[in-house]
């Protein structure tokens, strides 16, 4: 990992290229971030910089916390991610990371914490198909078959089954960005990220563009 | 929201003619074939406006040798060169799908709008 920086989702809308034709586009605002704490390897075991994002009122915090930010003479911040970046020569802890790290027509890798779909069965979560719904069927949405009988006479782990859905931590690898403006921290990116609006991103270089 | 408007806000058209649903437009949109660009106008009715900012799109509806057709247009596309409205039309819809069940001369009929 080359360069990373912190986000929000403000949402989705459509640009027009250079060609006339419509690319779909996600608005991020991204940073500035701020370095909180420099990890090394003597002190820490790997190497990282850990950054802010988003301001915060000093009542929301806990003393421990306010503590840390305290140390590193920086304003409080909401949301604090590590980077293990290759190269942590240029950081020091209050060095601000902001958009312009980036540039148009770079390869990103958005991280974000997808929407939550609730107990959803095995239709929604796993894109099975439904028995017939009329016709004197009365095997509509549920589960197939749990698998074999005697041998091996148990399902075996991992059998697609209801459950819970969202809320995971997704990846979505190599996204164009398509602008970038630094006065307005503003990131635009072809294609979905995950998760809802004002959630946070985690925004890295592409590990597949090289 | 605002930066979702800012950055749609450099591609909008300022000076989009005025027309609603129901008039008679003729579009002048580009086409490129391999690399040679030609403008192809096209005439009909406007059936409906959707969406906003720079999301719009008009839908423009022609009978043409007795079959119905219809094509979208991005409002804000750099490719669309200009709308010309050739007749206002009077309707009570905002959405005129019931034209699509027309057929022969009722399928272009509508009031001309007299201010």
């Amino acid at each position: 990992m080359k360069k990373g920086i912190l986000g929000k989702k403000h949402g989705m809308t459509q640009i027009f290229d250079e060609k006339g034709e419509v690319i779909p586009v996600t608005v991020i605002e991204a940073g500035p971030c701020v370095v909180v704490q420099k990890k090394t390897v003597e002190k820490d075991g790997y190497n990282a910089i850990q950054v802010g994002f988003g301001d915060v009122s000093e009542k929301k915090l806990n003393k421990p916390l306010l503590g840390h930010f305290k140390k590193a003479g920086v304003s409080p911040k909401r949301y604090l991610r590590e980077f293990r970046l290759d190269d942590i020569s240029g950081y020091e802890v209050g060095t601000e990371i902001k958009v312009d790290i980036f540039k148009p027509g770079d390869r990103v890798d958005v991280t974000g914490i997808s929407k939550g779909k609730g107990f959803a069965g095995v239709i929604k979560r796993y894109g099975a198909r439904r028995g017939p719904m009329s016709h004197g069927s009365k095997y509509h949405r549920r589960v197939g078959s749990m698998g074999a009988t005697t041998d091996p006479g148990r399902t075996f782990k991992g059998k697609k089954m209801p459950g819970r859905m969202g809320s995971d931590r997704v990846t979505i690898q190599n996204l164009e960005v398509v602008k970038v403006d630094p006065e307005l921290n503003l990131l635009v990116v072809k294609g979905s990220v995950p998760g809802p609006k004002g959630s946070l991103l985690i925004i890295r270089d592409s590990v597949k563009s090289k | 929201m605002d930066l979702i408007k800012a950055v749609e806000s450099e591609q909008l058209k300022k000076d989009i003619t005025p027309f609603n649903v129901g008039d008679t437009v003729r579009v002048y949109y580009k086409v490129i074939e391999g690399d040679r660009e030609r403008i192809q106008p096209f005439e009909g009715i406007v059936i409906k406006r959707s969406g906003s900012g720079l999301r719009e799109t008009f839908t423009v509806r022609r009978v043409s040798y007795g079959v119905g057709v219809e094509r979208t247009f991005p409002l804000h596309s750099p490719r669309l060169e200009k709308i010309e409205v050739i007749r206002r039309g009077k309707v009570r819809r905002a959405k005129l799908y019931y034209l699509r069940k027309r057929v022969g001369k009722a399928a272009t009929k509508i009031k001309e709008l007299m201010e």
